[in-house]
This record gives C-alpha cells, sequence and structure tokens, in this order.
C-alpha cells in the first residue's frame, strides 16, 4: 500500500515538476533567430533560458515569467547550431527541461506575407492591362482636374506681366514618383512658356532631377519649333542642403518677383516657407504634393493644389503617356476593390456578433501581417 | 547679462539674424547670410560624400582590403558622369535603372502591407465597436470618411449625382485631418523657433539660463 502511495506521489510530483521544451527555427525570417517553445509547463515561479554553442558551456540568456510559453533567441547566428535547456525555479528548488536543439535558416519566402502577394497581383494585373489598353490606343477616360485649368492662365498671366515662371520639382529623388510626375507637369509647362516665349526658371536640389528637368525642358522648347528660345542657365542646380536651397528658392522669388510659382513633387518642412513666400511677392501659386503633412500649408498659402494622387493624375492628364494613363486606370481599379472589401468586410465582420456567423469573424485575420 | 566670448557662437548669432532679417524684406544681409549657406552646404555635402561614403565604402575596401566587389556600384555611380558626354548620355540610363528597379522593389511590398493591408484592416468595422456606443458612431464616421475620400481620388468617371455628393464629404473630411494636421505641425515649428530664440538669448546674449 505505501508503495502505490509512493508511486503515485511520484506520479504526481512529475506532472507538477516536469517540463519539456521544443527549438524550433523561427519561421519566416531570414534565418537569424530561433525560437524555444514551452511544450509542457511547470509549476514554477520564473524559466531561466539557457543557451549552448558548440564547443562552448550553457549560459543564460534570458529569464520567462512563469506566464510565457516561448523565448525568441535572436542572437543566433545562421547555419550554426545551437543547444538550449529551460530551467524553472521555485523557492530553492530547480526543475531541469529536456535538452533541445536546432540551427537557424533562412527562409525564401515569408508566407506570413502572402495577403501582400495576392493583392500586388490584383494591382499589377489591373495596371498592366490598362497600359496595354494605352498603348493600343483607346482612349481612357480622366476627369479634368481643377487645378489644371489654372495651368494655362498662370503662364498667360506671367506673359502679359512679363515676368519668369519658377518651377520647384520638390527636393525628393529622381526616383520618387511624385518627381516623376512633377517632371511630366514641366514638360507641359515649359510647352506653353516656350509657345509664349515666357521666362522658366527650374532650380533643383537634387542633381539627377536637374539632370533630368533639363532634358525635359530643352525637349519641350524643341518640340513646339522654338529651340532657340531654351536658356539653359535657366535650368539649374543650386545645392543639396534642403534648408540652403529653400533660402536660396526665397531670395529668387523675392528678386525675380516670378508672375507664377509650381510647386510640384516632394515637399518637406521647406513646403510653408516657400509658399508663404510666394505667397508674400504676390504670384499665382500652383502646388502639388504626395506629402500628406506638407498639403495643409500648400492649400492655405497656394492658388490651387493638387492633393496627393492628384498630382499624378494631373501627370497622366496632361502628358497622355500610356503608361501613366494605364497605371491610373488600374489604381482606380484598385480603389474599387479596397472600397467592396472596406464595405462587404465591415458587413460580414458585423454579422459575425450573431453565433450563427461566428465563422466570418475569421475574416479579418486575412490581413494580419507580419 | 552674461554675454558670449566664443567667436563662433557671435558668426552664428550674426548670421541668424541675417536670416531673420528677411522678415522684413530682401536685403543685403539676408543675401550675404544666404550665399554662405548655399556655398557651405555644397563644400559640406563634398565633404560627407567623402568622408561617409566614398573613403570607407570604396576607397578602404578596395585598395585596403582588396575588396574589388565595390568597384562594381562604384562603376555605376561613374556611370551618372556619362551625361557630360554627348556619345555617351544614354549609359546614366543603367544606374537610374537600377535604382529604380531597387527602390520599386524594397518599396512597393512595404508601402502596400503598411498604406493598404494595415489600413484596410483598421478601418474594417468588426463586431467589437457593438459593445460601446462612442466607439460604433465613431468607427461608422471613420469608414464613411474613408470611403468618400476614396471616391473623391477616383478619377475615371465625372464626378456628379450621389458621387460628387461623396466626393465633397470626402474633401470636408480631408481638411478635417489637414487642419489636424496644420495645428501640429504649427506647434513644432513654434518650437524651432524658439530653440533659436534661446540660442540668441542664452548662448550668445546669456540674459536667460
Amino acid at each position: 500500500m505505501r508503495r502505490k502511495i509512493l508511486l503515485f506521489n511520484l506520479f504526481i510530483f512529475s506532472l507538477i515538476f516536469s517540463l519539456e521544451i521544443e527549438v524550433l527555427d523561427t519561421p519566416n525570417d531570414a534565418g537569424n533567430s530561433l525560437t524555444i517553445l514551452i511544450k509542457k509547463p511547470a509549476a514554477v515561479d520564473y524559466y531561466e533560458v539557457y543557451r549552448k554553442e558548440e564547443g562552448k558551456e550553457f549560459s543564460l540568456i534570458g529569464k520567462l515569467t512563469k506566464e510565457e510559453r516561448s523565448f525568441l533567441d535572436d542572437k543566433v547566428m545562421r547555419g550554426k547550431l545551437y543547444t538550449y535547456q529551460i530551467v524553472g525555479v521555485r523557492d530553492t528548488f530547480k526543475i531541469f527541461s529536456n535538452i533541445s536543439s536546432a540551427i537557424a535558416k533562412a527562409q525564401f519566402f515569408n508566407t506570413a506575407r502572402i495577403n501582400v502577394l495576392v493583392g500586388i497581383i490584383i494591382f499589377s494585373f489591373f495596371i498592366l492591362y490598362f497600359i496595354k489598353k494605352a498603348r493600343k490606343g483607346e482612349r481612357l477616360f480622366i476627369r479634368r482636374i481643377s487645378g489644371l485649368d489654372a495651368v494655362e492662365e498662370a503662364v498667360g498671366r506671367a506673359t502679359e506681366m512679363g515676368k519668369p515662371i519658377l518651377f520647384v520639382p520638390g527636393i525628393g529623388s529622381v526616383a520618387d514618383i511624385a518627381t516623376i510626375a512633377a517632371l511630366n507637369i514641366l514638360g507641359e509647362v515649359a510647352k506653353k512658356t516656350a509657345e509664349y516665349e515666357t521666362t522658366l526658371l527650374v532650380p533643383n536640389r537634387d542633381v539627377l532631377v536637374y539632370t533630368v528637368a533639363y532634358e525635359v525642358v530643352k525637349e519641350a522648347y524643341s518640340n513646339v519649333g522654338r529651340p532657340d528660345a531654351f536658356k539653359e542657365g535657366n535650368i539649374f542646380y543650386i545645392t543639396d542642403s534642403q534648408f540652403a536651397f529653400t533660402a536660396a528658392v526665397d531670395g529668387i522669388m523675392v528678386r525675380e518677383k516670378p508672375a507664377t510659382n509650381f510647386f510640384l513633387g516632394t515637399f518637406y518642412a521647406e513646403s510653408l516657407i516657400l509658399a508663404e513666400t510666394g505667397a508674400a511677392t504676390g504670384a499665382i501659386q500652383i502646388a502639388g504634393t504626395d506629402m500628406v503633412p506638407q498639403l495643409p500649408f500648400f492649400i492655405v498659402a497656394c492658388d490651387y493644389t493638387l492633393i496627393g494622387e492628384e498630382l499624378y493624375a494631373a501627370s497622366a492628364y496632361l502628358s497622355r503617356e500610356p503608361l501613366l494613363l494605364g497605371s491610373l486606370k488600374g489604381q482606380d481599379y484598385g480603389k474599387l476593390i479596397i472600397l467592396l472589401i472596406l464595405l462587404i468586410g465591415s458587413l460580414l465582420l458585423l454579422l459575425s456578433y450573431l453565433p450563427s456567423f461566428s465563422f466570418f469573424s475569421k475574416i479579418i485575420e486575412f490581413f494580419n501581417v507580419s | 547679462m552674461n554675454i558670449s566670448l566664443d567667436i563662433w557662437t557671435w558668426i552664428s548669432a550674426i548670421l541668424t539674424l541675417f536670416i531673420f532679417s528677411f522678415l522684413y524684406g530682401d536685403n543685403p544681409f539676408y543675401k550675404f547670410a544666404e550665399h554662405i549657406f548655399v556655398g557651405v552646404s555644397v563644400g559640406y555635402t563634398i565633404a560627407i560624400t567623402w568622408h561617409n561614403f566614398l573613403y570607407p565604402d570604396l576607397i578602404v575596401p578596395v585598395f585596403k582590403q582588396g575588396n574589388l566587389i565595390n568597384l562594381i556600384p562604384a562603376f555605376l555611380g561613374v556611370l551618372y558622369f556619362s551625361v557630360f558626354f554627348k556619345n555617351l548620355s544614354w549609359m546614366i540610363r543603367i544606374p537610374i535603372g537600377f535604382l529604380l528597379g531597387y527602390g520599386s522593389g524594397v518599396a512597393i511590398p512595404a508601402i502596400f502591407q503598411a498604406n493598404i493591408i494595415r489600413q484596410i484592416q483598421g478601418s474594417l468595422l468588426t463586431p467589437k465597436i457593438l459593445e460601446r456606443k462612442d466607439l460604433l458612431i465613431g468607427s461608422i464616421i471613420s469608414l464613411f470618411g474613408i470611403i468618400s475620400t476614396i471616391i473623391y481620388f477616383f478619377f475615371s468617371r465625372e464626378q456628379k449625382g450621389v458621387s460628387k455628393i461623396l466626393a465633397k464629404c470626402g474633401i470636408v473630411f480631408l481638411m478635417i485631418g489637414f487642419g489636424a494636421s496644420f495645428g501640429f505641425t504649427v506647434m513644432a515649428r513654434v518650437s524651432l523657433l524658439l530653440g533659436r530664440l534661446q540660442f540668441l538669448l542664452r548662448d550668445w546674449l546669456g540674459l536667460i539660463k
């Protein structure tokens, strides 16, 4: 009888104080972490995590509370074997887990981002489809943007006043979409200034943007048959420094007193300084950027502002480039899908409040990204 | 009053006042400070490019460590200068193409994840909102704002009828957002001005502690 009681006690003891772990290569990473899972927790106050590298002794690398069930070791090297043991501590007792080893490997594909892949494929499909349509010569409708009407008016005003036009293509790099859109609009503005023989000043902060802007304006003057009117000194590089560039453009505005200022492209903290100075000189100002925090400043200090995507739309509208038109149209369909997802998704998720439709609650998980 | 005796503090303070003089209007002092600012910034950029990029990333690896692989990006960089030669100017497309391709590849999935997937997830109405009245009203207004704003940015159709009304609502939501952003940024700008005033009154003139 006593033996049975002893065995029973031992069984209970082993249930309470046994500790089992498993070490796994962390999924969807670059092979720089291992995950230690407590498969069978013990009744302890806390856990100590020990790690051993090949040819070395175990060393303490971290602690877990009694509630925690996993430990992420992100200080490992890819392809190297690591051995782990967890020690549960309760008062003066220590319970040792089994020893488990693993090698961290890099995953080629992050399965947690399948939703991103699906989304990009759908968006890309629409964009490529419409680009193809536009290239075939099909007319794609783009509604007129109110700010664009002002372009002609602004160029005409500068011509009548005999004053120059200032075009600042932002302070972003040539890789920024807003800069590319601004350069497309610059081409159209340059055509008009060439026709009217109005001076066009284009100060640049980026050397590459300067190079492209120079070619764009030169080509525009050639296209309208006025290469002689092109003055290469009017498209110039100032400096790479944000506020030195701003100070210089401010100087140009107060000295040259342009009749029209265009601030199109990527802008940061200099947006208000530029727009405010331009407003003080009495110029008509047309601005456009996709930098959301700068939009309020342009809206208050400029006559017309192209808000975010309107800048891309304006660029596509003016240039009629199949690539831009198709891309804009494709994005519109992407937005339509987002609208449908928001409406239908919200409806189904709200329905999941009812027990019989609770399975709809899983919809939200599709948008989990790690 | 404990005026600074440091020559650089004096130069800095005088240049600050020269720049501030622009508030009165364009003048020779501002022009002087502006030209110094532009000139110094160009020189500074060249020095930074040499010390932070060319020397540690090209000169040291190639000439001191024999790591010739760094010559590939260096060659791509040199191609930017091809623009100065009429016959070779087409070669500038190679580094620009590389830059655009690399930039798009890195940016598109990240932007899609942060600006679309996460935003959709955050905007969907979930049963949780049914637990609190304020949450319910707020979430519905927020969803309506998002939908109407998206409609405003729909360029494939003329805005008329219902879409025009919704687009107008979208603009109202945008302006509310911009107003909040404006106030927040103006506050940040005032703190920049305070920083400069502190420099003048404390570091230069020693009027405040």
